[in-house]
């Protein structure tokens, strides 16, 4: 009965893949122009070449990782006291709990670059809109992460505290945190390796960073230097995934 | 009194935690130089910041759209004018997202056998996981700025985008179920005479399939998010749309734009839920 359904499935999802191709304008044709554009494209990327604006580069790659990290930074700060409010553990109202963990995942849902695009128009350009940009989702994802590893701590800890006579507050300090520290702040680092990411895009809509420069330098169709700041963006992010994950490794270990 | 060795367990105890206090402030020290560091090199100044919250809070007040008791109806109307053309395009990214994401596991898929360490030869795996770790470390967005270049404007140039990275993404993952499969049933199916392809199809894939739906469903629901902000840069769908409205400071537009971006990504994500738990139960079911 249920393996009747499954070429039924598949077979639905293949028109619908045809009817997305033809409402997109997809023709092989369009493929094979566009495959001649692309290789000429990289034929004018080699060799990369930062055009002799190496510092302004460096500056604005610096830029992309500091707004990545404060981002990142105020994020967890206003995460930590509203991760409270939706741990089982901590607040009992499931009522309550419902409302705030549904409006954690508004803020998820709409990507950083929105975000960024608003803020620019609220702030100005620069890479203080990026920051915001970048920490507004965050919030929502750590909220909802940090209450999930405080609801994972052992009970019979907090229990303990709580038996040797401490407050609420003690409880939740000496209880609760130690054991959750580490987690949430792995969780912080991988964040911030994922921000390092996105904020290599913001700039593209003028929130600072260095998609600007990359963005300036494909409209007057500089490509070699383009590509040169492509290979940095992989240079930067490869090199803060490899240390943050050393950091996170030596945090789950210790 | 206390004994020697319990004099010695306390000095030992001290020592260790002197040291960790001081591994701790050394950690503490770089992490106030790092915080001072960006805070300087992003333009962070707490008067900007004093000023500019207010500035946010306002914006997004002036985005809320009148809603009066009374002319409940009329008033959602003027606020949702646009709500057929914004259907529309919601649509259209729903179905960038679809065709990007299918597109880019089929790619993943052929890509995710011989990038199994267990599975293929050392010779194939490396520049496979190389070229996935490319396509996967290039945001869609800088993918989406070059193939708008190559492919024209256009919702096209988006699916290959988000194919592309969908492509890096899916294809590590896959790779990891894979190598996580049995591989009695692969030495079962070599050993009736079939080639390494028949032996991927039969001996690898049954056992793969429950996961790569589940990972499949998973990047859907990301690439409907991304395949919204793909109209940013010409791209397709309703970005294009959210970008005119805050460029020309259409404020209500704003919120009502984001509002059913919101709606489409939570709808999204909760039947994604639902099928993906569908799919660990049957397929399972099946497996065993």
């Amino acid at each position: 009965m249920r393996g009747r359904q499954v070429p039924l499935i598949f077979g639905l999802g293949f028109l619908l893949l045809v009817a997305g191709l033809w409402r997109v304008d997809a023709s092989p044709l369009r493929v094979w122009e566009g495959l001649g554009k692309l290789g000429w494209l990289v034929v004018l990327m080699w060799p990369p070449s930062p055009g002799g604006a190496l510092r302004d580069l460096l500056q604005a790659m610096a830029e992309t990782v500091a707004m990545a990290f404060l981002g990142t930074l105020l994020a967890a700060l206003v995460a930590l006291p509203l991760s409270f409010l939706g741990a089982g553990n901590v607040v009992a109202n499931a009522w309550a709990r419902f409302t705030v963990r549904r409006g954690y995942d508004g803020l998820r849902a709409v990507d950083s670059l929105v975000w960024a695009l608003i803020f620019v128009s609220a702030v100005g350009m620069g890479p203080f809109a990026g920051i915001l940009a970048l920490c507004l989702p965050d919030i929502g994802t750590f909220a909802k992460t940090f209450s999930e590893s405080l609801e994972a701590v052992e009970r019979r800890q907090v229990d303990g505290v709580r038996g040797a006579g401490a407050s609420r507050l003690l409880t939740i300090r000496y209880g609760l945190l130690p054991q959750a520290a580490p987690v949430m702040l792995s969780q912080v680092l991988y964040m911030f390796e994922s921000n390092t990411r996105s904020a290599t895009i913001l700039g593209v809509v003028g929130a600072g960073g260095i998609g600007l420069a990359l963005t300036d330098r494909m409209r007057i169709n500089n490509w070699d230097e383009a590509a040169f700041i492509l290979l940095m963006i992989l240079a930067v992010v490869a090199t803060i995934d490899w240390g943050s994950r050393r950091i996170r490794l030596r945090l789950i270990r210790a | 009194m206390r004994s020697a060795a319990a004099l010695a367990a306390e000095g030992a105890w001290r020592q260790a935690a002197r040291r960790r206090r001081l591994s701790l402030s050394v950690w503490l020290a770089l992490f106030v130089l790092a915080v001072a560091l960006a805070a300087r090199i992003g333009e962070v100044d707490l008067a900007r910041l004093a000023r500019g919250l207010p500035m946010a809070a306002d914006y997004i007040w002036r985005t809320v759209p009148e809603l009066r008791l009374a002319s409940l109806g009329s008033d959602l109307a003027e606020w949702m004018w646009g709500l057929d053309l914004w259907l529309v395009l919601l649509l259209d990214t729903l179905l960038i997202a679809y065709v990007g994401t299918v597109l880019g596991a089929a790619a993943a898929l052929l890509f995710s056998f011989p990038a199994a360490a267990t599975l293929a030869p050392r010779w194939a795996v490396g520049p496979c996981r190389r070229v996935l770790e490319f396509a996967r470390t290039v945001p869609t967005l800088v993918f989406a700025l070059i193939f708008v270049y190559a492919f024209g404007l256009g919702p096209f140039a988006g699916v290959i985008a988000l194919a592309t990275h969908t492509w890096g993404a899916l294809g590590k993952q896959f790779a990891e179920v894979h190598e996580n499969a049995d591989l009695r049933p692969v030495e079962a199916v070599r050993a009736a005479g079939a080639t390494w392809p028949q032996a991927m199809r039969y001996g690898v894939l049954p056992q793969s399939l429950p996961d790569l739906l589940t990972f499949g469903l998973l990047r859907f629901e990301i690439n409907v998010r991304e395949a919204s902000v793909l109209g940013i840069v010409g791209a397709g769908g309703i970005g294009e749309e959210l970008y005119l409205s805050v460029r020309q400071f259409s404020y209500p537009d704003i919120s009502a734009i984001l509002l059913l971006i919101l709606l489409t990504v939570t709808l999204i994500d909760l039947l994604c839920g639902r099928l993906r738990q569908r799919v660990i139960g049957t397929l399972g079911q099946r497996a065993a």
